[in-house]
């Protein structure tokens, strides 16, 4: 896939880049050669054999993989990239900093089981169902979208969160609409009553606490439905239904990128002022860019209520709304390859620090990439490392000659084996130690930020051996959290080190 | 008559809190013009710092201290926990990217809260925790206080509305009469010109997270003094405060402590006479036409912006 930004090919500075961003490009050319050589060679393959390449691929996993879980997990990461590419539309092209976003995914999700649910009894056969679901996305965009008019940067951040806010808000006691006036207060002699039998329908019964929609039908069409489990398996049908909408989506967004209106919010969000003094309908293309992106949302959610069988509102909160920033950040916000490739990388992530073994292993390389990484540019780095590595069988067998109970948590054999030898791993955790460990990491982490030269170097090798006997024992006991700190330091770390993530494009704002 | 006057006390009680925590994020918003979205979660950190503090000088049944010394080394620790945490946050999230593009320290705030939120859930689970005030001093917090007809205003809520009073007396005589508050002044109205005038800009904005995070976490632990906390509150809680700030005109002080009154009034009297469930929905219907209808708030001026 090539890269859907338009600065890619050129040579030198090109136009509309600051002097500074040419600079840092400049010297990404002549020290990160490697990377350079490489991303030149990717970029000049056609976006449309890409595309196919990457569909081929992926649609080739059910043949290498047999078990269900990692079939569902794939399916999964398809539902990411779509919401991710959603996303970028918003944020990436028009440059408006949507937190509302997830909500229209839900928005989707409920209206395909409204539509398709025994509860109500239509079950409207798909391709209209879907149609219907677009459509209703696009249109709550444009409505969501209408305080944008007025509203910039982290105004509007905070009135889409609002909506998101509000949108679990009435999905969660929509059931109990009718009793928001309750029998002793004034307004209920109001007869406001008829409008929310309506909404009153949302909520089910059957499920009291999270007040879901249950039974949602499964894509059907003429009579044929696509179950969801084949053989007590997940089916693999699924995979290919969100490939295909993936694809469809992919072109057609491509297209929209490249037609007037693609255009068009490229300048807006480079700078509104100037847009608007060019001529171009700002306030209608700010619309325009949360439409695309709901509708895009909506139709994902469709997907995700057919395959779930049943709609809750929890599932459209914050921490998936994080998930999905984190995609397109990390990916590059603008850049359609970009964002896809963020979502491959984060929902597999996210799935293996479920387990403990493979979080410990991701832990380990990360640590040994950005030593490796860190060291490429000195060699008191390199030190560092080989410190690291003493200091902790040092500490490891001080501890051990110490009070044996202190490394008794370890079980040795293969590579657990050999980090079980090095970190300290008590049997049982007093109460206070991971507070004060966690918050010790922190601590050094600080303090190494207000030191200089050497004794910054002395100080990492602790700082690093910490890290390593938190994640250890304190974080990989309680995966649920622990991953989700990971997210947020993902989130930081790309702010700070690379705001353009892998494959965007470096943008200075014009003040 | 005695309802309203009840709710009148009980939005007084809840309004402060929401007024210290307004302050923070237009204490932040008028020095760095960043939206500070970590700030509900500090509030969060606070109200466990309180919580811990509580425990370690005996729990409410064995206080080793006397009650009004406890309620302060409480609020004290919140305050210092939470001043700590705030200049943690700002020196790793916000300040590389202070020349950055608007929306990088906005992200970076998201990832901050949600690092805060998940963290404190790591270490100390996702149970509520209780003070369990009322078992205090065989529950004096709660059977002292005045009465005012029928309506029994309880010593606890009195001690939450003035100390939140005298924390925000102590912050306007801090920036309106103190060389440290002029020079906060200056940066927030012009950030440029006031480092060109010796101003050091690094130390007035960790000041200002300094004051900010402390204000927060004295509301924490007030608030939870009434409330039991969790470790999920510091979304909601931080969407209420930057409501409040944005009703009252962000970047102005009177106006976060008017704007949080105003929001504790209309939470209450929402609960009261209209339903539970629903009373955040209307406070967010509040913040969305002040959006709309009047962005500047109560007491902010209308930005003119220059081209």
């Amino acid at each position: 896939m090539s890269d859907s930004t338009p600065h890619g090919t050129h040579e030198g500075p090109a136009v509309g880049q600051d002097e500074w961003v040419a600079r840092h490009a400049e010297h990404r050319a002549t020290h990160g050669r490697l990377y350079t050589a490489l991303e030149a060679r990717v970029r000049r393959i056609p976006w449309w054999a890409g595309l196919i390449l990457f569909l081929a691929a992926f649609s080739l996993l059910p043949v290498f993989e047999t078990s269900g879980y990692v079939r569902r997990v794939g399916f999964d990461t398809v539902i990411y990239m779509l919401l991710a590419l959603g996303l970028n539309v918003v944020v990436g092209w028009g440059g408006l900093l949507d937190l509302g976003f997830v909500a229209f995914y839900g928005i989707g999700a409920y209206t395909y089981a409204i539509l398709d649910s025994p509860k109500f009894g239509y079950h409207t056969p798909t391709p209209f169902a879907i149609l219907i679901v677009v459509l209703v996305g696009a249109v709550a965009g444009l409505l969501v979208g209408l305080p944008s008019r007025r509203l910039t940067g982290d105004y509007l951040a905070i009135v889409t969160l609002f909506f998101l806010q509000l949108f679990q808000t009435v999905m969660t006691n929509g059931d109990r609409f009718a009793g928001m006036f309750s029998a002793a207060s004034v307004v209920s002699k109001m007869s406001v009553v008829p409008l929310f039998g309506l909404v009153t329908m949302i909520g089910d019964a059957s499920a009291t606490l999270s007040n879901g929609i249950l039974n949602v039908d499964p894509f059907h069409l003429f009579g044929h439905k696509l179950a969801v489990q084949h053989g007590g398996v997940f089916a693999v049908a699924y995979l290919y239904v969100a490939l295909a909408f993936f694809a469809v989506v992919f072109v057609a967004l491509r297209f929209v990128n490249h037609s007037r209106t693609g255009r068009a919010w490229r300048s807006l969000r480079e700078d509104p002022l100037a847009a608007e003094a060019m001529g171009m309908p700002v306030n209608w293309l700010k619309l325009m860019s949360f439409a695309f992106g709901a509708g895009v949302a909506a139709l994902t959610g469709s997907l995700f209520a057919a395959l779930n069988a049943s709609v809750f509102p929890l599932t459209f909160y914050f921490v998936l709304l994080i998930t999905v920033y984190t995609m397109v950040i990390l990916g590059g916000s603008g850049s359609q390859s970009g964002v896809v490739l963020g979502a491959l990388i984060v929902s597999p992530l996210l799935e293996m620090l479920r387990d403990p073994s493979k979080s410990r292993l991701i832990f380990f390389i990360a640590l040994a990439v950005g030593l490796i990484w860190a060291a490429r540019r000195s060699r008191a780095l390199a030190t560092v490392a080989i410190a690291t590595v003493a200091f902790g069988f040092l500490v490891h067998e001080l501890a051990r000659a110490i009070d044996s109970s202190w490394v008794a948590g370890e079980n040795a054999g293969g590579f657990q084996g050999v980090v079980d030898h090095w970190v300290v791993a008590p049997a049982t955790l007093a109460r206070w130690i991971p507070p004060l460990t966690y918050i010790g990491v922190l601590c050094l982490l600080l303090l190494l930020t207000t030191l200089r030269g050497v004794l910054r170097l002395v100080v990492l090798v602790p700082t690093l051996y910490l890290g390593a006997f938190v994640w250890e024992n304190v974080m990989l006991s309680k995966p649920e959290p622990a991953r989700y700190i990971v997210l947020g330091l993902i989130l930081i770390a790309l702010m700070i080190l690379r705001p353009n993530g892998l494959l965007g494009e470096r943008r200075v704002e014009i003040v | 008559m005695d309802t309203f006057i009840q709710l009148t006390v009980d939005g007084l009680t809840i309004g402060s809190v929401y007024a210290l925590i307004a302050l923070g994020y237009t204490l932040v918003y008028g020095v760095l013009k960043l939206l500070n979205f970590a700030h509900g979660d500090v509030f969060m950190v606070g109200t466990f710092i309180g919580f811990g503090m509580l425990q370690l000088l005996g729990g409410t049944s064995h206080p080793v201290v006397p009650v009004w010394l406890l309620l302060t080394l409480m609020v004290a620790a919140g305050m210092a926990g939470c001043a700590a945490l705030g200049v943690a946050i700002e020196r790793f999230a916000y300040r590389p990217l202070r020349d950055a593009p608007r929306i990088a320290p906005l992200i970076s705030a998201l990832g901050v809260s949600f690092f805060l939120a998940n963290s404190m859930q790591l270490l100390f689970g996702a149970q509520p925790r209780n003070y369990d005030i009322f078992t205090l001093d065989n529950a004096s917090l709660y059977t002292k206080g005045i009465d005012i007809g029928n309506v029994h205003i309880a010593l606890l809520r009195v001690i939450t509305i003035v100390s939140a009073l005298v924390l925000m007396i102590l912050l306007w005589f801090l920036v309106n009469r103190t060389r440290t508050g002029k020079a906060m002044r200056a940066t927030s109205y012009d950030r440029e010109a006031a480092s060109m005038m010796g101003i050091n800009i690094d130390r007035v904005i960790v000041f200002t997270f300094v004051l900010g995070s402390a204000l927060a976490g004295a509301g924490g632990v007030l608030q939870s003094l009434r409330v039991p906390t969790t470790v999920a509150i510091g979304f909601v809680t931080g969407l209420k405060g930057f409501t409040a700030a944005v009703i009252g005109g962000i970047g102005s002080i009177p106006g976060a402590m008017a704007g949080g009154l105003l929001l504790g009034f209309a939470e209450s009297y929402a609960q009261g006479y209209i339903s539970t469930k629903w009373s955040d929905l209307i406070v967010f219907s509040i913040l969305i036409a002040f959006m709309i209808f009047r962005p500047q708030g109560l007491l902010g001026r209308a930005d003119i912006r220059k081209v």
